[in-house]
């Protein structure tokens, strides 16, 4: 789960790790107001979205008057920002966040994140601040430290001094940046956070240390025993469908294709996609309808396929392994029914009790094609989009 | 022979009398899984499925000397059932549960180490020796015993490469779901070389998917010490950069974990590939 800036700020505020003093607004009116009462020579006004790269499209704009943070919040607010992060509609801007301005005299990077491979928490730190990292990463790898903690132990000292001495930190700083860290680290346990990224922490002309941006993802396994942190969820931010899919309990991923694909199982959801893809097709979804399907469950995932206008055929796979084929084919039938499919369906069958399965699913006088295997149903489904 | 399990391995069974657990377990016992009981705390004492339920794991390892636990308890008990299996000396944790909170699988990993233990999953179908033992929520019927080891990510791409191996008439050794979770136990390469050693195992059949670098380091692996060939399948192609594919592991962050590097690394490394779900089976019988 993802938050916006402004809620992550509030967080780092909660755990002594210092940001800019701002303000989050959703009027162009308020915007100047906080402005005003903020002070200070400048402001900086930053649209609320949940997508990085917001400064290249006119999501983060100096004002040096009041008049221009006003100017700057109308021409942001209830717009959709593009960003190389989202889709070609881009994430609304409901609201702002206006922080005062502060001389910057170096740009730093540091973040803390699950690495898979050493299965530790990391932090991952960089002089070069303000780029994105991974671009840091590749060309200039040199300029990484990172520093793997033992979650027996827990952050220490000389891990925290290692990683001043990378950033060229000078006295005081050092116990800083410390508190810095020490802060993401526990805010990161308490929340169940499965990553924190500071980009950039900036080294004020005063040789303060700030984050100047905020993100922080939530593992998704965990949100629901940390009410406030579930509180800050925006569905405005996130794909209807998906919304919506997460309450019937189906995993759906909006993609831009024609084939709606429902299938059980990530991993065969993500195959049959691929398999579209091969046999020429573009599939119009992710779509994993779980373990034990039942009537219920396919009929809403049917309704979510279908309501994507694009959807010229669907293809369902099922492997039934706990569930029976024939259990299927029937929750399938009622579905087409009661949800009134229109387009071509074609259905794949395996596992047990398929000939039972089958048989159900021929001859019904439905816009319905029974699969032999999946190859074949693949091809079919492909061919039936590009017919219709 | 057969890796990790086979007809002699006795199991129990944590969240024994819930409704998974009885479901699955009853599986089990048809299949001829040597379940020999099961733990509920509070139920001690009690008999299910015609087995004995034990408060504790300690009290069900003593009374019946069983060296593999299968957990079907829910996401925030999960952390704690592994645990208590490997402080009673289970040898062979599986882990079928999703869920679990991956802070908690990173304290329960940092844990294990050094115990001996290994662990299966979470978020897994389990492992099963075909014919002989099966611990987890695989149909049973699909399998037939044989000589492909299989090894996985995902629960219904392991169906798919058992089913296409039995169509096939190679069967399976061992089949291991591991899991489709970021941080879990037993890996790609932990799996490969216990097949490589294995004589019953002819073929290995490895389903990837996006995420992560395993199948990049099996990769490396295979090419310096499995000398038994490797059909490899990589799941995502399709995949947008950046969205959670079902899997909570199944995610391209920042260039990594494609599918087109790790298809890449298994090719270098002398591995068939196939671009194809359905044509797992077939490419491995070319071999045969």
């Amino acid at each position: 789960m993802n938050i916006h800036e402004y809620q992550a700020k509030q967080l780092f505020q909660q755990y002594g790790i210092p940001v800019p003093d701002g303000k989050y607004t959703t009027t162009a009116e308020q915007a100047g107001q906080v402005a005003i009462a903020l002070g200070g020579e400048g402001w900086v006004v930053k649209a609320q979205v949940h997508a990085g790269g917001r400064g290249k499209v006119g999501g983060v704009k100096l004002a040096k008057n009041v008049a221009d943070v006003i100017t700057y919040s109308k021409e942001m607010l209830g717009k959709r920002l593009v960003t190389l992060q989202t889709d070609s509609s881009g994430l609304p801007i409901n609201s702002l966040l206006i922080e005062k301005i502060y001389p910057i005299k170096r740009e730093l990077y540091l973040s803390l994140v699950v690495d898979r491979g050493s299965e530790r928490l990391i932090f991952i730190a960089s002089a070069a601040g303000g780029m994105d990292i991974e671009t840091v990463a590749h060309e200039t790898p040199e300029k990484i430290v990172s520093v793997p903690v033992h979650p027996a132990a827990g952050l220490q000292g000389y891990q925290c001094r290692n990683v001043a001495y990378a950033l060229g930190l000078k006295g005081a700083q050092h116990k800083l940046l410390q508190k810095i860290m020490q802060g993401l680290y526990d805010l990161m346990l308490a929340r169940d956070a499965s990553q924190i990224e500071i980009n950039p922490l900036i080294e004020t002309e005063s040789g303060d240390l700030m984050a100047l941006d905020a993100k922080i993802n939530f593992d998704d396994n965990a949100v629901p025993c940390h009410p406030d942190i579930s509180a800050m969820k925006d569905p405005s931010q996130e794909d209807d469908k998906e919304n919506e899919a997460q309450q019937f309990g189906l995993n759906y991923i909006t993609l831009e294709g024609n084939i709606g694909c429902m299938v059980n199982g990530a991993g065969l959801a993500m195959a049959t996609m691929d398999l579209v893809k091969l046999k020429g097709g573009l599939p119009a979804n992710f779509l994993d309808v779980g373990g034990g399907t039942n009537v219920e469950k396919v009929c809403e995932a049917f309704k979510l396929i279908l309501s994507d206008n694009n959807v010229k055929a669907v293809l369902v796979n099922i492997f039934g392994g706990i569930v029976k084929c024939d259990v299927i084919a029937e929750g399938i039938l009622a579905a087409i029914k009661q949800v009134h499919v229109a387009v071509p369906v074609v259905v794949r069958l395996e596992g047990t009790n398929v000939e039972e399965g089958r048989a159900l699913l021929t001859n019904t006088g439905l816009n319905l094609y029974a699969a032999d295997d999946l190859a074949h149903a693949a091809e079919q489904v492909v061919a039936l989009a590009e017919a219709a | 022979m057969s890796i990790l399990i086979d007809k002699n391995t006795k199991v129990i069974c944590q969240g024994f009398t819930g409704k998974q657990g009885t479901y699955h377990s009853q599986q089990a016992l048809e299949y001829g899984t040597q379940l020999v009981g099961g733990v509920t705390p509070e139920r001690g004492g009690e008999t299910h499925l015609g087995l004995p339920v034990f408060n504790t794991v300690q009290d069900a390892v003593n009374t019946t000397n069983a060296t593999a636990s299968v957990i079907y308890v829910p996401p925030f008990y999960a952390a704690d059932a592994i645990l208590e299996a490997v402080d009673a000396g289970i040898k062979l944790i599986v882990c079928i549960t999703e869920g679990i909170p991956i802070l908690q699988m990173l304290r329960v990993k940092a844990a294990m180490a050094g115990t001996g233990a290994l662990l299966i999953g979470p978020n897994c179908p389990g492992v099963i020796t075909p014919g002989e033992c099966k611990i987890g929520i695989m149909p049973g019927k699909i399998h037939l015993p044989g000589s492909i080891g299989i090894v996985s990510r995902s629960g219904t791409l392991t169906y798919e490469s058992v089913h296409q191996t039995t169509q096939q008439g190679l069967g399976q050794s061992t089949c291991v779901g591991i899991g489709g979770d970021p941080i879990h136990g037993m890996n790609f390469v932990d799996v490969l070389s216990r097949f490589q050693a294995d004589e019953q195992t002819k073929g290995i059949v490895m389903v990837g998917e996006i995420g992560g670098s395993e199948e990049e380091d099996a990769a490396e692996y295979i090419g310096k010490h499995v000398t038994k060939p490797v059909v490899a399948y990589i799941a995502g192609q399709t995949a947008p950069s950046g969205k959670r594919m079902g899997h909570a592991g199944a995610i391209v962050t920042g260039g990594k974990g494609t599918a087109e590097g790790k298809v890449g690394a298994l090719k270098a490394a002398g591995v068939t590939v196939v671009n194809s779900p359905t044509d797992i089976g077939a490419a491995m019988k070319t071999f045969f």
